[in-house]
């Protein structure tokens, strides 16, 4: 095991007294000064997230479309210019090796945003699926990622000095223009992981750190606060998001997870393709509701009325903005409709607890 | 402000302040703040009887449980209904409002726990 990577930004977070953890082999801040308090700034005004850990990789060349249409889920070769796209990496069994976002750069170039975690393995994976005239490259290294997220973070990206970006009026969820940091160039994605609206900056590691300064003296008269990862996953929770590891995994296929719609079986050929419909008594993933403080958290089992295992809590937490438990568990499909009773075993007290649609919180436009 | 080195401690991170025979608990601020944001205590009933170092309750953040572990061997004569209604007090105020309970003990009440320099060994000098 090789000893944990720090951002570009590690003095920032030291310096703001944040308390770290090991995520994806990154020590990362987890919070600054507390988790809730850093929740609800990002739900009520905005937050500012390090995600420089995230991983990039860069594809180029006349075939960039098809080469992600094989290695992907969806149909990539279909994406505008200047729009972003959840997709899927599976295996050749249909299992998921990770959720990335593309976003389409130009006609022939793409860039690719993948979990820190899972760095290794997409990079083998597009290097095995890669050929014909389209090539990739890992630029993790090269880039810090900035996340700007909650309903003032448009009003802090355009109050910070020397950012730049001129398409920002026509910007839209889950696209992304180009601008600029003084003379360092600046990726803009309207995208994120706390289900408010917001930015992900993607810029040049050596000014990473004067960004971050900026974004965060300019954000302060909107409330704007340093956020750990700590209130991302409550975040990320809150808005149905999957996280990989927990709801995503080798062993999960898309449609158990809810995620379906993103494979386009109807490509002539993709890797995983015919081998993404899970059995039909594979667990199905749920959103779960319960009532009281206590929280069903990840490894909790989920069971029926007389106390047998129906399936387990794959992320669970008291909702900071719902004041309620909420969770994510895989289910055996028949209890995933909701008209059977569900309980959480919570250290041995079993919860009542209600299937209910995803996402558990949606923001009002 | 508590006087810290008028406590005793645990290697679990409690605070035990004694008065006569009933001892007042907590958990220090050095735990508070490794658990992040208390939002649930679960602690024992009143009348309750404790055998020290064994779990009499729990205290659940945003990220993680943990256990709360008898600091002495006794019974339980008052909890701090404030801290069960608002559970940020231990985080807030971890010496004082953050109190979660009251234990009536026999004999010695501080026998064998940690003085404050002892604590501050056990963290680092993190405490």
């Amino acid at each position: 095991m090789s000893e944990p990577r720090f951002t570009p930004l590690r003095d920032r977070h030291e310096a703001l007294g944040a308390s770290f953890t090991d995520f994806g082999g990154w020590m990362m801040p987890v919070r600054y000064t507390s988790d809730l308090a850093e929740h609800h700034a990002v739900r009520q005004s905005a937050g500012l997230f390090d995600i420089s850990h995230m991983a990039e990789f860069e594809v180029t060349g006349a075939e960039s479309g098809a080469f992600l249409d094989y290695a992907l889920a969806g149909r990539l070769s279909a994406l505008a210019v200047g729009k972003a796209k959840y997709s899927l990496v599976l295996a050749d069994d249909g299992g998921i090796i990770d959720d990335v976002i593309v976003y389409r750069l130009a006609d022939d170039r793409f860039l690719v945003i993948s979990n820190a975690g899972n760095r290794d393995a997409v990079a083998a994976a597009f290097a095995a699926r890669v050929s014909g005239a389209a090539t990739v490259e890992d630029v993790s290294d090269d880039y810090a990622l900035i996340a700007v997220q909650g309903p003032r973070a448009e009003e802090i990206v355009r109050a910070t000095p020397h950012l730049a970006i001129p398409e920002l009026d026509d910007l839209r969820y889950y696209a992304w223009a180009s601008g600029t940091f003084d003379e360092a160039p600046v990726l803009a994605a309207r995208t994120g992981y706390t289900g408010e609206d917001g930015f992900e900056l993607l810029i040049p590691t050596a000014s990473a750190g004067a960004l971050w300064d900026a974004v965060l003296a300019a954000g302060a008269p909107f409330e704007l606060v340093p956020a750990g990862l700590a209130a991302r996953d409550t975040l990320r929770l809150e808005a149905g998001m999957p996280l990989y590891g927990h709801e995503l995994s080798r062993d999960m296929k898309p449609a158990q997870a809810g995620l379906g719609r993103v494979v386009v079986d109807a490509k002539e050929d993709f890797v995983g393709k015919g081998r993404t419909v899970p059995a039909d008594d594979a667990p199905v993933l749920v959103g779960l509701v319960a009532e009281g403080r206590r929280a069903g958290r990840a490894g909790y089992a989920v069971t029926d009325a007389d106390g047998t295992p129906v399936g387990e809590v794959t992320s669970g937490a008291l909702s900071p903005t719902l004041g309620h438990p909420i969770a994510m568990a895989f289910v055996r499909p028949a209890f995933a409709i909701g008209d059977l009773p569900l309980f959480l075993d919570v250290r041995g007290t079993q919860i009542p607890a209600t299937v209910t649609a995803l996402p558990f919180y949606r923001r009002s436009k | 402000m508590t006087d810290l080195t008028a406590l005793s401690y645990t290697a679990e991170h409690e605070w035990v302040a004694a008065d006569g025979d009933v001892v007042t608990v907590g958990i220090t601020d050095y735990a508070a703040d490794k658990l992040g944001d208390v939002v649930y205590v679960d602690l024992p009933a009143v009348g309750s009887d404790l055998t020290a170092a064994e779990v009499c309750g729990e205290i659940e953040s945003t990220k993680s449980v943990g256990e709360l572990y008898a600091p002495v061997t006794g019974t339980v004569v008052e909890i701090n209904d404030a801290v069960v209604d608002d559970p940020s007090l231990v985080n807030a105020e971890p010496f004082e409002g953050g109190w979660l309970l009251r234990i009536r003990v026999e004999g010695d009440p501080t026998a064998g726990l940690l003085d404050r320099a002892a604590y501050e060994a056990l963290t680092g000098g993190d405490a």
